[in-house]
């Protein structure tokens, strides 16, 4: 760990670095716009709200469930889709990250379609085996999976194709299990765009409102996640909604710098050590 | 040039006419209405979607040199867009304190004209294939899947208003960000039952039915329109309510479901 080259200075051309700090502005303003607005007097109040913890309590539960669920799921279909030559594999990659452009409202619907109580699947699952998702907490993780994890997908496929495969072989050869290979060799080797696409897809499913409102519905305690309860007190009391997106910042602000350190700053250390 | 405020409307606000000062003499043109110019941009409640929209294109048709912007949401999510500076004409809201929120911060140009009325009613899908037969089924959750909208909009106080003039209590699965959202869970039949606009069962066609509410538990959303201070086309914002408040803008929010204030 100790070999992490940081800040390799390189002379920016002035346009460049004039057009970056230009984006962080952008991404900066309204921040400082929402922090300009932030009613500081009565923040206490809100944010210790029986309200405002449930539902903070239940997306924190609920994007930690969806990330988990996108690695189960989301790395076997990495790698199908780097390692694996099969006809209409262009077209599943495609189709595997169609969630990631879908308006998420549409994506709701769609997974009425699929797992509601008419649904495609849904209706068996209600007949069968009595499981309903739309207005249960599984459904807001269901949504959440659905337009996350397409971003750990994609994240470790690119990492699985830029790896150099002779070291799995090497390993291979010198009498590993395929299983052991995976778990020695391949993971290790991908661990920091696993890293990453764990965080962005956490960061994903934590935001996310337009596939859980309409798939899961909102009910405090049991559907209403952060960005629901957010997005309905800015109906009626902004200064609430405006504290609450703050907290919400906060802690994703938080969790992002603290795994930077640990997983995206060492993206680059293992590709050079194992590249060529 | 506002001299020809329509005569049939049903409005008694005529302030803001005095102030403007006669100007075209264009206006003399086939129908008596001024000759309306440039966009009119108008905030619309989403419920008055379908009915604005046509009202937009009938306006158009009477005044060829304007043109109709209409941005439809939430009314509640419109103030939000008017105070923080949209540049509106028109907002139509779909109840009163919402509008209230204007006035109160003196960005209204001239009072608000309730236009129309809505009163609410049970939503059920195509057949009523629950049964459902009136409020009171709703308070039994036994199978029946009951959404309604969240107190925070609208449709959610007055959901709460009718459960409690009936004197029931009901457990919904989802309280919905908005109306429509009650009607597409009832629609796709994720949900039985919810408490909506009448005029959204209408819209709804053949995918819903309504099953009315009685007059003594039932509540009536009141529709208010008004110019805005800041309207960047004052004339255009005068004409298009007078246009609403019109015979044929009444005949159009009637075809709809809504109900003259």
């Amino acid at each position: 760990m100790s070999s992490r080259h940081r800040g390799r200075r390189s002379a920016l051309p002035a346009p460049v670095l004039a057009l970056a700090i230009v984006a962080i502005a952008f991404f900066a303003l309204p921040l400082v716009g929402l922090l300009w607005r932030a009613p500081w007097s009565s923040a206490w109040s809100y944010l210790t709200d029986d309200g405002a913890l449930t539902a903070l309590r239940l997306s924190v539960v609920c994007s930690l469930w969806a990330t988990g669920l996108s690695i189960v799921f989301g790395v076997p279909l990495a790698w199908l889709l780097a390692r694996v030559e099969f006809r209409g594999r262009g077209a599943v990659r495609a189709l595997c990250t169609l969630s990631m452009v879908l308006p998420p409202v549409v994506g709701g619907v769609a997974l009425f379609f699929a797992l509601g109580r008419r649904g495609l699947v849904g209706q068996y699952l209600d007949r069968w085996f009595d499981v309903r998702l739309p207005f249960t907490t599984a459904g807001v993780v269901v949504a959440q999976t659905f337009v996350a994890m397409p971003f750990l997908v994609i994240t470790v496929e690119a990492s699985l194709r830029q790896m150099d495969t002779r070291f799995e072989d090497a390993s291979r050869t010198l009498g590993a299990s395929r299983w052991y290979t995976f778990r020695r060799v391949t993971v290790p080797a991908i661990g920091p765009a696993l890293g990453a696409g764990a965080v962005l897809a956490w960061a994903r499913a934590l935001g996310e409102f337009g596939a859980t409102i309409t798939f899961a519905g909102n009910f405090p305690g049991k559907t209403q996640t952060m960005p629901l309860a957010v997005y309905l007190s800015l109906q009626t009391n902004p200064e609430e909604a405006i504290l609450l997106s703050i907290l919400m910042i906060v802690i994703s602000f938080t969790v992002l710098l603290g795994l930077r350190d640990r997983w995206l700053g060492r993206v680059d250390r293992p590709m050079g050590a194992f590249g060529v | 040039m506002l001299g020809f405020v329509a005569a049939s409307c049903g409005s008694d606000e005529d302030d803001s006419a005095d102030a403007t000062t006669a100007t075209a003499d264009v206006s003399t043109e086939a129908s008596a209405t001024p000759a309306v110019q440039g966009d009119v941009t108008v905030f619309a409640a989403a419920s008055l979607t379908a009915a604005f929209t046509e009202i937009g294109d009938a306006f158009k048709a009477e005044n060829p040199d304007a043109n109709v912007v209409l941005n439809f949401a939430g009314s509640s999510d419109l103030v939000t867009q008017i105070t923080e500076g949209a540049p509106a004409d028109v907002f139509a809201s779909a109840d009163l304190q919402n509008m209230t929120k204007v006035t109160d911060a003196s960005l209204n140009a001239a009072e608000p004209v309730v236009f129309a009325t809505n009163i609410a009613e049970i939503i059920v899908g195509a057949g009523n294939p629950k049964g459902v037969t009136g409020v009171a089924d709703l308070a039994d959750p036994t199978d029946l899947i009951v959404v309604q909208c969240a107190s925070e909009v609208p449709c959610g106080s007055y959901a709460e208003q009718i459960y409690e003039k009936a004197g029931i209590t009901v457990t919904p699965a989802s309280f919905e960000e908005n109306v429509k959202a009650v009607v597409t869970k009832v629609t796709l039949g994720e949900a039985d039952a919810g408490i909506v606009y009448a005029t959204d069962v209408t819209a709804a066609g053949t995918d819903a039915e309504g099953v009315a509410i009685p007059e003594d538990v039932n509540v009536v959303a009141e529709y208010p329109i008004a110019p805005l201070a800041e309207a960047p086309n004052a004339d255009g914002a005068q004409a298009f309510i007078d246009f609403v408040l019109s015979e044929p803008g009444q005949k159009i929010l009637a075809s709809f479901g809504f109900l003259a204030p």
